[in-house]
């Protein structure tokens, strides 16, 4: 796994293109991501991770147990702390106490944005799922808005697992795959990205490079010479 | 707005555009992309509309072309508008001029705006 890199979502605009086009992009602020301290496999934790530290935070604000912590590392509280998971040699890229900043990302890649989403609360399955609902009228009461029925009687005998129904929505870990970066403002941490990100303005947003980007598929000819 | 967006935005925009109102009649030069070539269009007519803000801003340009209609909305701030030329003032009293679609010839004429220069 490559690295990730902390930020917030700005919000969204439109920007011109070099061909005159106007393209939707969303302004996020990434970094800069202090390297607070490595997780070895071979020590005591048991894994390879990199621990990042994003926004400082005023020490009168952190309670005294997480104060602690950050005193041991010898760095300034950190507002937001998360472990990326890493191969063994990336560790030398990400020397503790060094910053990570946006500088790992160049224009035209294609990335990943994980966000939370925005909390849409407790939800009917019209909203949640897309469900059709009820007729509205000959006679229909009371059952305009339900899900319908959700199994059949003595067999199965039970509701099948993973069946759509009503509950929390949003507010969950949302990963968009494959935006392409569409510009980058080293000097003030911003990263323009193609397309919508989840989550509110402010909110928290990781960034990686892309992890599935799809590789031309080699076809006929050229795959039979290979 | 959040500054950064608005500083952004801001640093897309043009500052070459002339001060035009709904019911001017202007000329619009736009890069025509045609395969390999470009070349420049002029679409002269009078501006029906002026819609949204900043870098999103439109204007929507109409012009009676063989006796059809042809409304032509361009971004402002688009790099694909070479120049904007005002032709003629006119005046108006609504900012939407919806209503010049209903109307032909004569009666679809607007009245010119005068404009007395200070000589200094």
């Amino acid at each position: 796994m490559s690295i990730i890199l902390l930020g917030r979502k700005i919000g969204m605009t439109q920007i011109f293109d070099g061909g005159g086009n106007l393209v939707p992009v969303t302004v996020l602020k990434l970094g800069p991501c202090k390297v607070l301290r490595h997780k070895r496999a071979d020590g005591k934790d048991g894994y390879n991770a990199v621990v990042l530290g994003f926004e400082e935070i005023a020490p009168r604000k952190v309670i005294k147990p997480v104060a602690g912590q950050f005193a041991k590392l010898g760095t300034e509280p950190m507002k937001v702390v998360k472990e990326i998971r890493v191969e063994e040699e990336e560790f030398e890229k990400y020397p503790v106490g060094e910053d990570v900043t946006l500088q790992l990302f160049n224009r035209g890649d294609k990335v990943d944005v994980i966000g939370w989403s925005k909390g849409r609360g407790y939800q009917g399955v019209m909203k949640r799922h897309g469900f059709h609902g009820a007729p509205a009228s000959h006679g229909a009461h009371e059952y305009k808005r339900h899900g319908g029925s959700i199994g059949n009687a003595e067999f199965p005998g039970r509701v099948v697992k993973g069946r759509k129904m009503a509950g929390q929505m949003g507010n969950e870990r949302v990963t968009v795959l494959n935006l392409k970066v569409d510009a980058l403002v080293p000097r003030q941490n911003l990263m323009l990205v193609k397309g919508a990100v989840p989550g509110a303005r402010g909110g928290l947003v990781m960034v990686r490079k892309a992890v599935k980007v799809k590789k031309r598929k080699v076809r006929g000819f050229a795959a039979a010479a290979k | 707005m959040d500054q950064v967006i608005q500083q952004l935005e801001r640093s897309q925009m043009r500052m070459d555009i002339p001060d035009f109102r709904p019911g001017d009649t202007i000329k619009v030069h736009s890069i025509v992309r045609e395969g390999q070539r470009q070349r420049i269009q002029v679409f002269e007519g009078v501006v029906i509309r002026r819609r949204g803000a900043g870098i999103h801003e439109t204007v929507t340009v109409r012009k009676i072309s063989y006796a059809v209609g042809v409304e032509k909305i361009f971004p402002l701030h688009s790099p694909m508008v070479q120049k904007i030329e005002v032709v003629r003032l006119g005046k108006v009293r609504r900012a939407k001029l919806y209503y010049l679609r209903a109307l032909r010839g004569k009666s679809a004429r607007i009245k010119e705006k005068r404009v007395w220069e200070i000589k200094k």
